[in-house]
């Protein structure tokens, strides 16, 4: 038995209008679409800022958009991406996905969970709204550091206090995560059979939950000293400025681990189904992903270490730690594909174009974990490669395989195949073409958030190279909003189970009905759609 | 093969509304770790606190002095702690089933809540500082600004609970928004007791 087509429930007629059901829905299925187009549109409008930054870097001494419009540029490219797209993605994914994987018929509190939605947008407006006013949008960097970022104009505000609801809509939503995850798990569904997806969404909830606030805290300080006065970075009012530096990085390390965990959760889910093998080393997975939450709270003065004002040995030691549990999940993974009978269709390729490009993230980030060599390196494009081999390299190429992956189950249909894999090369190409220079750059020195440099510097070529990457990397789009359009110009094809794949997502219909499930198998493992296809209890 | 309907949730212990409530307290904990963080940072950076070194010309000349009245603030502790003892008698008297009680001890509570906040009010109203002066105002404001907020917001909570015990929703075996009211304004209570500890106790 490999799939079986469950006839859909004809019962379900909307009572009311489309669109009003879709502003008014607590479904999680829904609520997780709404996420990701919501996500995906801010990645493209992260994505048209990326282009212009490149525009004005790829030749030197430019001069297509200003000093001011540059910082402005730069900043809301950084704050869009992370704020915007990669943190509330996985609430989009985790939306659709975790209940359907632990057999449950939604979230914990769906009416939270559509609040935790309603946040976005207009959080994205009011942060976009910055370029309308006076002095234009925030420009101190998705880092925002004092005392630059005291004494800009009003669209510094507005990023805070878009910054401030992102950050309450997360934490709630962790709050509804852990609770469903804890609470809503069908009979035989123990915490140590959740699929390795919901393992990350939990750890990411609880980092979420904690560290979050933290920089609430901050936001808020910082909009006081802006706003009433307030001295708490200001040095001549007994204030500290390396204070936000510590309490945005307190935040901010975890975050890092919030941007990626997801993604790596996914990349489990689709390695093993493409190597026709169960992931290797399960528990060990599950233990290095809670060691990668505890450790992602002990190392966040790594950030810090030219400043001089942090205990160096202490952090750079943490720093190479947090390195074995993310070293841990490289062997789980290669150790899934040894001897697999591997098929390359679009998923895979994007898990496996994860594995290598997080791979030199992860090197790379571990050089600047070595204090002297972060004093060479910090606020060079060196930092720069690396953050983008992590989070384009790691996450983002994450979200595609996960948007190939769970297509056919949100929507019934299936992404070409062809147009995958071309937006694979496309992408993979581009990518590496546009950062790869960046370590060259930095090595010999170039600044980051510069808006332009001399033509005597010699970093004109790589530059260029680099710019040429981005556009490569626009270019990839293409066949992917193809793709996309051309699947919905089909109809609901897919089966159950198209992949062959494992998790309860797969048991129920493509797309599932309201109520997700009409039955459930038994749960006896981690794979209860295996043990279904093999005839009981495997493990 | 055996397979079973959906499960809708576990029922033994906390039931998941209370456990998310709990949740969502541990996120407020963290948020005010941050502020207190910033508090002791900027204690531990000041050659004397109050820092009345780092006061201009100007702040002189507009009479601004950073010290703190202790006698009303130690009353308004009392009357607060006193609050968690009267909403905690309300929680009693519910899981006996006893509604009257319920609401005449939220009503004492919410008094009592009031009376801090106006007692808050009064004194930021005789402070011989703002919260632009020096990091000693903009941390003394902030931390109690915010709590004081929370005290607001616990006061409309218990203002919800009293409408709809009023309206008899509660009973012995259903009262968990009274639970979860409790805790909050419990959270509230503790968060003050470390407040005016270092703000005015600890010299
Ligand atoms: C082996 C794991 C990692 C190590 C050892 C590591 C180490 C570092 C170090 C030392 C820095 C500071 C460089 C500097 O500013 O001088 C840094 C910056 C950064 N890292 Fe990592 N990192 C790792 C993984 C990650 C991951 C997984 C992500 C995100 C998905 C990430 C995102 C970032 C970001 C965004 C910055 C730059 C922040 C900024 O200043 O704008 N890192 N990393
Ligand atoms: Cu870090």
């Amino acid at each position: 038995m490999t799939s079986i087509v469950v006839p859909r429930p004809e019962g379900f007629a909307h009572p009311r209008p489309a669109l009003l059901d879709w502003l008014t829905t607590v479904d999680h299925k829904k609520l997780g679409i709404l996420y990701l187009y919501t996500t995906m549109f801010f990645f493209g409008v992260g994505g048209v800022l990326a282009l212009l930054v490149r525009t004005q870097l790829a030749v030197a001494d430019n001069s297509f958009v200003s000093n001011d419009a540059y910082n402005q540029i730069f900043t809301m490219h950084a704050s869009a991406m992370l704020f915007l797209f990669i943190i509330p993605v996985w609430a989009g994914f985790g939306n659709y996905v975790v209940p359907l994987q632990i057999g449950a018929a939604d979230m914990a509190f769906p009416r939270i969970n559509a609040l935790s939605f309603w946040l976005v947008p207009p959080a994205g407006i009011l942060m976009f709204s910055g370029f309308l006013v006076d002095g234009g949008a925030a420009q101190a960097g998705w880092t925002a550091y004092s005392p630059l970022a005291r004494g800009l104009g009003p669209g510094m505000d507005l990023w805070i206090i878009a910054v401030i609801l992102l950050g309450i809509s997360s934490t709630i939503g962790a709050a509804n995560f852990m609770v469903t995850m804890f609470r809503m798990r069908a009979p035989g569904m123990t915490m140590f059979r959740m699929p390795i997806f919901c393992w990350t969404m939990l750890v990411t909830a609880v980092l979420q939950l904690l560290a979050t606030p933290v920089l609430a805290s901050a936001l808020a300080m910082l909009y006081i000293d802006r706003n009433f006065g307030g001295a708490f970075f200001d040095p001549n009012g007994g204030g500290n400025a390396i204070l936000w530096q510590n309490i945005f990085w307190f935040y901010s390390h975890p975050a890092v681990y919030i941007m990626i965990l997801p993604g790596m959760g996914i990349i489990s889910e689709v390695l093993p189904v493409f190597s026709r093998k169960p992931l290797f080393g399960y528990t060990a997975f599950v233990f290095a992903t809670m060691g990668i939450g505890g450790l992602g709270f002990s190392v966040w003065a790594h950030h810090m270490f030219t400043t001089g004002a942090v205990l160096k040995p202490w952090f750079g030691f943490m720093t190479f730690m947090i390195g074995v549990p993310t070293g841990v999940k490289m062997f789980n993974w290669l150790g899934t594909m040894w001897r697999g009978s591997i098929s390359f269709e679009a998923p895979m390729l994007f898990a496996l174009g994860f594995l290598s490009m997080f791979l030199i993230g992860g090197i790379n980030g571990t050089f600047s974990a070595a204090v002297p060599v972060d004093f060479a390196l910090h606020d060079t494009y060196f930092v720069v490669a690396h953050i983008h081999y992590v989070l384009f390299g790691g996450s983002v190429f994450a979200v595609f395989a996960g948007l190939y992956y769970w297509f056919p189950k949100i929507w019934g249909r299936r992404l070409n195949e062809r147009l995958g894999q071309a937006q694979f090369w496309l992408m993979f190409i581009g990518f590496n073409l546009t950062f790869f220079p960046m370590h060259l750059l930095g090595l010999d020195g170039m600044p980051r958030r510069i808006a332009t440099y001399s033509n005597e510097s010699g970093w004109e070529a790589l530059n260029l190279a680099s710019t040429v990457g981005a556009f490569l990397i626009a270019t990839s789009m293409i066949p992917f909003t193809v793709a996309v359009v051309a699947a919905f110009m089909r109809p609901k094809d897919q089966p159950n189970d198209p992949w062959n794949a494992n998790t309860l997502e797969w048991w129920t219909t493509s797309p599932p009905p309201v109520h997700n499930f009409d039955d459930l198998p038994e749960v006896h493992s981690e794979r209860p759609l295996f043990d279904a296809r093999h005839g009981g209890a495997g493990h | 093969m055996a397979t079973h309907g959906i499960a809708t949730q576990h029922k033994q212990g906390l039931s998941n509304g209370m456990l998310g409530f709990i949740l969502f307290i541990a996120s407020e904990v963290m948020f005010f770790g941050g502020l207190f963080a910033a508090y002791f940072i900027a204690r531990a950076d000041a050659t004397e606190w109050p820092p009345e070194n780092m006061l201009t010309a100007e702040q002189i000349a507009r009479g601004v002095k950073l010290e703190v009245e202790f006698a009303l603030p130690f009353i308004a502790t009392i009357l607060l702690v006193l609050s968690s003892v009267t909403i905690q008698f309300g929680v009693w008297a519910i899981r006996r089933g006893d509604r009257t009680a319920l609401i005449r001890w939220l009503m004492v509570t919410i008094v009592l809540g009031l009376v801090f906040l106006t007692a808050q009010m009064f004194d930021y109203s005789q402070l011989h500082f703002r919260a632009g002066d020096t990091v000693y105002g903009t941390t003394f404001y902030t931390l109690t600004g915010f709590h004081g907020a929370h005290v607001a917001g616990g006061v409309i909570f218990m203002g919800v609970i009293l409408a709809r015990s009023m309206a008899g929703q509660f009973s012995a075996a259903r009262h968990e928004a009274v639970e979860a009211c409790s805790f909050y304004w419990h959270f509230v209570d503790v968060v003050w007791i470390a407040l005016f500890t270092v703000l005015y106790i600890v010299k």
